[in-house]
């Protein structure tokens, strides 16, 4: 499947919006599926300070516990609730309903350093 | 650990064609899952599945005197297992502690197969040898064997749908030699995931014309994720999980398998002092049965602020909804219904102790 076009990407899977003043977060298809059976989702509070790269949020799998890392800073304005009863969303909707929390960015500029779909597409070989 | 070290299953192919996820375990490369450990359990708890257990290991002990030797080297007693039948045992160090756990087939009077776990064939081998009677044979045929546990409600019906001219599937704990074109294959009756089954140990060539008559009976292909979710959710222990060399069988709760009548057997002595004195720590089940992140090993259970244990084992267990999962606690606290709490990413959430065996089949 060929990636959406308006998200950029941290090679550890996660993926953010670009074309938005609130962008969500997740985690890539691919990522869904070496996962598999996501069956429980930790979110971050709400108003909490992230910086780049920081742990954020946890989705665990029957097998794993996987951090998800923020891809730039920014305060956390929403969280995706309905995750907490359909973590199975991930599975099925990763790019779209499948989102973790949305970000008021302190630096958006931050957005240019990630890998654009393109070079993640290519980073999976 | 790199890909190229590990062992092949002979049905690697097999695996990779029906869309397995391989890991490394135990030194091979085996399937974790296919299309996703939920379900997979849910084909082996309501139909039929099938894993690869090429990775377990194979001994033969034989000759005369072979029941009187192993007597004095597994825990279970030999000389109460009839031909043609299997039991659960242990094989234990001087200090009484577990090296192994395994299944004993009785071939005949004096043929004995142990079918041991893949990360302890070195050591069981070893251990097994330094006491071994020189009129004795023991043999080390694991690379020779494949194997397969089909296991779920369907067993009978898929037996019969893959054997039609016989044989007949054996009863539980029964093992029947079968002639396969590349050599013998041993069935048994037994299994690691609490529904009927049969474990089949076959020559590796004749692996893959099982595997494929299976798939054409619609066996689900099921991986070690489930295999985990499926023993843990019967209370069945895991070796170098669950089971270690610093703990016991009576720790373990497995003391139904250890016959303390037999006049000897390699750890025997120090398992005496702990009946004597009781033991100071026994595995217990653990659920959590609030909202909370599925329980896991290694993880620290809490009575008050006094850290008691560590968890062996956990998961969220696919049938019942909830967490579940095995800890070495205090024996004052390894009684049902003691409420104590699980610190997981630093906070803290409340299980409660409980039998081991957490799943119990609709039917039963």
């Amino acid at each position: 499947m060929s990636l959406p076009k308006n998200l950029r990407f941290l090679d550890s899977h996660e993926w953010i919006e670009t074309d938005k003043e609130a962008p969500a977060v997740g985690i890539s298809d691919h990522a869904q599926s070496e996962l598999s059976d996501v069956v429980y989702v930790e979110l971050p509070e709400v108003g909490r300070i992230l910086e780049a790269g920081e742990a954020a949020a946890v989705v665990e799998s029957v097998k794993a516990a996987s951090d998800i890392y923020a891809p730039i800073g920014g305060e956390v304005i929403e969280v995706n609730e309905d995750l907490t009863a359909e973590p199975g969303t991930i599975n099925t909707d990763a790019f779209g309903d499948g989102w973790l929390f949305k970000l008021k960015p302190s630096d958006p500029s931050e957005l240019d350093k990630l890998l654009t779909a393109a070079d993640y597409e290519k980073s999976l070989g | 650990m790199s890909t190229l070290s590990l062992h092949e299953s002979p049905l690697q192919d097999a695996h990779l064609t029906a869309g397995a996820r391989l890991i490394g375990f135990a030194g091979w490369n085996m399937p974790v899952q296919y299309t996703g450990i939920l379900p997979e359990h849910r084909a082996v708890r309501t139909s039929c599945g099938m894993f690869d257990i090429s990775h377990m290991g194979q001994l033969f002990v034989s000759k005369n005197g072979a029941e009187a030797w192993l007597n004095t080297e597994l825990t279970n007693d030999v000389a109460a297992l009839a031909p043609g039948m299997a039991h659960y045992t242990l094989l234990l160090n001087a200090q009484g502690g577990v090296i192994d756990d395994l299944l004993l087939y009785r071939l005949t009077d004096e043929r004995f197969l142990l079918l041991v776990n893949a990360s302890k064939v070195t050591e069981d081998e070893a251990a097994l040898k330094a006491s071994l009677n020189a009129s004795l044979d023991l043999l080390n045929a694991s690379d020779s064997y494949a194997g397969l546990a089909i296991q779920g409600p369907d067993t009978a019906r898929i037996a019969e749908a893959l054997w039609p001219d016989g044989p007949t599937l054996p009863q539980r704990n029964e093992v029947i030699t079968l002639p396969m074109p590349h050599g013998e294959a041993f069935v048994c009756r037994t299994g690691y995931t609490g529904e009927d089954g049969f474990e089949i140990f076959l020559p590796n060539e004749d692996a893959q014309d099982l595997w494929n008559q299976l798939i054409a009976l619609n066996v689900t292909p099921c991986g070690l994720g489930a295999r985990d979710t499926l023993r843990l959710e019967m209370g069945y222990p895991l070796n170098g999980s669950d089971l270690s060399a610093t703990r016991s069988p009576l720790e373990a709760g497995l003391g139904f398998f250890v016959s303390m009548g037999k006049p000897s057997f390699t750890g025997k002595e120090p398992l005496i002092a702990q009946k004597a004195h009781g033991v100071k720590e026994r595995l217990t089940g653990l659920i959590m049965t609030a909202k909370g992140p599925p329980l896991r090993a290694s993880y620290e259970v809490y009575d008050g602020e006094t850290s008691v244990g560590h968890l062996t084992s956990g998961c969220l267990s696919p049938s019942l909804g909830h967490g579940i999962a095995m800890a070495y606690l205090p024996t004052a606290l390894a009684k049902p219904g003691r409420e104590l709490e699980v610190v997981i990413r630093d906070r803290r959430f409340p299980v409660t102790t409980t039998k081991k065996s957490f799943y119990r089949h609709p039917s039963s």
